[in-house]
């Protein structure tokens, strides 16, 4: 079931289009990676969903519904630029940020007191934020976030700044929220970050969404038939006993064992090439290399420009 | 609707709150009261400095400068100016007093020294000279004209005359008025306008600063409109504004009050007036000092309570008028940029308009009908200064009308411009920003 949708949105600045009929479609429940270098147009396409700014023309669907100026309540928004008021008290302007996304003071203290206890950080209520280490006021970002119980949130560039234990217990908390129900975006221009929590992702390239779909099945249609075999012996007539089907691309020496990646063309299956390996090599690995995102992305972006 | 209101709660709390904000409030009236209470003081004080002045006599005035009991006049017989000069810093005198042997014509004395002579020396010398001379002619007339009272009815010729100015009403009924007091009135009100304009506009520009380099601004437009959050801080500092306006009326009133009855029973009144008139004339002022202040308190009897509340409106009307008009505006700049220096190329469009308002209404002040005082009050960005200046005066209520609904619309239309530039600005991040940039926000649609 869908539960976010953007169908061609266009979004005009003067002198460039920051985002040329784009659409997303967002599964309820999964966790959803628009991906793509900076300035793409992530950042425009976020700001729309949060009805900072709108579109230009396209349509935009909350839980099925067009996108209401309400639903601010129910979303929740951690931005790439993100900061607090420095001289105000750390509880009291987690109370009022709480307050503004409609929420009762009653309610949000009592709350962000029990958030505040399990991050460790309720000693700092009463202090000023700029006595909080960079850390601690990660934490109020983030316990702020999703305070107020949202269904979709928002994350642009959630790891960039966080330390490593910091952003641990980030991935942590929204894979809790997700098992919740909650239905989770990440932005981010570094697609190796999210790419292991990510069930969907879209990749936006020059204002232009380029690719779209399950992880899975994006990984399947862009698997290359490479293996990589590592074994242990020597053995150098490899090319000649193989047959032309198996081309190896690469052939390196280890300290332990040996490398070998060889592609399988014309439909030829990995069990063949076991079988042509076997009398010759002492087989340690044997395993497909699966394209990463990063990879991914390069591929598409060189194919759409040669189209 | 509701959420506005918490922003505006938060702008005027944290403001408030500031410990710069509690020093300027409750500093400021104890300011006004000490230099109140200094230049009372200075009033009173006298010269208690004690000095010589050789005097070289050549005239035929028979001792015209008699000593006091701080300052000494020594007559000296036969002595060259050049023997006095030298010795002036062995014999201590302040200062050399010459009197030509001509000065019934000339009518001029020297007084020569090191130093720059006092004021107060300087005139007390020459008032004491010129009274021993009129004094002297007098009573040679009197000698001639052979009458006995003639001094008597000479003095009875002198005549005070103050005048009184009386404006005929809208229904032509007879009001008491006093150009000196519209003029203070207005001028001070107008100053007071043009004051809280800027130091409050500058706060909504500083928050609005403050807000984008925190990096906070995008966390709170994902729950509010910018609109919203822009208006909650214009309308929050206003508060702020007029909290420390009323916290200066009150607590300068109480301090003076409290003051004047603490330490005025000491100081006897008859004192203040004649170190006050000895000052300055001698005879006669005293009585046309008590004369005006007579008048003033007069005319302060006879403001009905419907000119009083006029023009307490119109201060309210045209000081939140102003202050939103430019707020607004002053909100825009601090949008487009990163930090407070960067303001300056925008600042300037801003300032020009309130110094020239200031500038008019100065003129207007010496003026109220001339056509530069119309103009100045019915256009929007001189007219809360300008009109403020006019108000005591007496301005036609149609003009008065047009003036303030000008205003309205032109704070309506410019607060949805400032909006436009607001809306576009505090996303914009380490980019320099130009008039033609914003020229381009303001033509993007959402």
């Amino acid at each position: 079931m869908t539960f976010f949708e953007a169908k061609d949105v266009v979004k005009q600045y003067a002198g460039h289009k920051a985002l040329n009929k784009v659409s997303i479609s967002v599964p309820k429940g999964s966790i959803f990676g628009l991906l793509g270098p900076n300035g793409a147009g992530k950042t425009t396409l976020i700001r729309i969903i949060n009805q900072i700014t709108g579109p230009d023309a396209g349509e935009v669907f909350f839980n099925g519904q067009p996108l209401k100026p309400e639903d601010v309540k129910r979303i929740g928004y951690l931005p790439e630029e993100r900061g607090l008021y420095k001289k105000m008290k750390v509880g009291e302007q987690a109370v009022y940020l709480a307050q503004l996304k409609g929420m009762s003071q009653k309610e949000a203290t009592k709350k962000l007191k029990a958030w505040f206890d399990k991050f460790d950080i309720l000693p700092w209520w009463d202090k000023k934020v700029e006595e909080l280490s960079k850390g601690m006021a990660q934490k109020v970002q983030f316990i702020v976030t999703i305070l107020h119980e949202p269904e979709l949130l928002i994350f642009d560039e959630p790891f960039s700044g966080f330390d490593p234990i910091n952003a641990n217990l980030l991935k942590k908390e929204i894979l809790e929220l997700r098992d919740k129900g909650a239905t989770i975006i990440f932005s981010t221009h570094n697609m190796g970050s999210v790419e292991e929590i990510c069930d969907h992702i879209a990749l936006i390239n020059k204002s232009e969404k380029i690719l779209d779909g399950p992880v899975e099945q994006i990984k399947k249609r862009y698997r290359t038939n490479t293996y990589e075999i590592n074994y242990i012996g020597e053995f150098d007539k490899l090319d000649q006993v193989l047959k032309a089907d198996f081309e190896i691309i690469d052939q390196a020496k280890g300290i332990e064992f040996n490398t070998l990646k060889i592609k399988l063309n014309n439909g030829s299956t990995s069990n063949e090439l076991l079988e042509q390996l076997l009398p010759y090599l002492n087989i340690v690995s044997f395993r497909e290399i699966i394209p990463n995102m990063n990879d991914i992305f390069i591929r598409v972006v060189k194919e759409s420009k040669t189209i | 609707m509701n959420k506005i209101f918490i922003i505006i709660q938060r702008e005027y709390l944290s403001r408030v709150k500031k410990r710069s904000f509690l020093i300027l409030t409750f500093l400021t009236p104890l300011l006004i009261a000490g230099i109140y209470a200094f230049m009372i003081w200075m009033m009173l004080k006298d010269d208690t400095e004690k000095r010589t002045i050789a005097v070289l006599n050549e005239s035929e005035l028979v001792e015209p400068v008699k000593s006091s009991e701080f300052t000494t006049y020594n007559y000296l017989q036969n002595a060259s100016f050049e023997e006095v000069k030298s010795s002036m810093e062995k014999k201590g005198y302040y200062a050399i007093l010459v009197i030509p042997k001509n000065i019934l014509q000339t009518k001029t004395a020297e007084l020569f020294s090191h130093k720059q002579v006092t004021i107060e020396v300087k005139s007390n010398v020459g008032r004491q000279i010129r009274q021993h001379i009129e004094k002297m002619k007098r009573s040679k007339i009197i000698a001639e004209a052979n009458m006995p009272d003639l001094e008597e009815k000479l003095a009875a010729t002198r005549t005070p005359i103050s005048m009184r100015t009386i404006k005929f009403g809208e229904g032509g009924e007879i009001k008491q008025s006093s150009t000196e007091i519209a003029m203070g009135i207005g001028f001070a009100a107008s100053f007071i306008i043009y004051m809280f304009i800027f130091m409050y506009g500058v706060q909504v520009m500083r928050g609005v600063i403050e807000e984008k380099s925190n990096r906070i601004v995008e966390v709170i437009i994902s729950s509010v409109k910018p609109f919203q959050l822009m208006m909650g801080k214009i309308v929050g500092v206003a508060m702020v504004g007029l909290t420390q306006f009323i916290m200066w009326v009150v607590l300068t009133g109480i301090i003076i009050t409290v003051g004047s009855a603490l330490v005025l029973p000491g100081v006897d009144m008859e004192a203040l007036q004649q170190a006050k008139s000895v000052a300055e004339l001698p005879a006669g002022a005293a009585s046309l000092d008590a004369g005006q202040l007579k008048m003033a308190q007069d005319i302060l009897g006879t403001f009905d309570l419907a000119y009083v509340a006029g023009i307490v409106g119109a201060f309210i009307f045209f000081f939140l008028g102003g202050y939103l008009l430019y707020s607004a505006l002053f909100a825009a700049v601090g949008s487009a940029v990163d930090n407070e220096t960067e303001t300056q190329q925008f600042m300037l469009p801003i300032t020009i308009p309130l110094i020239l308002a200031l500038y008019i209404g100065f003129a207007v002040a010496k003026n109220p009908e001339s056509s530069l005082a119309f103009w100045g009050s019915i256009i929007p960005f001189t007219s809360p200064i300008v009109m403020l200046v006019r108000i005591p005066f007496g301005v036609p209520i149609w003009e008065l009308l047009l003036s303030m609904t000008l205003l309205i619309g032109t704070f309506l239309l410019i607060t949805w411009i400032a909006a436009k530039i607001y809306r576009t600005g505090i996303l914009m991040y380490g980019k320099k920003v130009s008039y033609k940039e914003i020229w381009k926000w303001l033509r993007y649609h959402n």
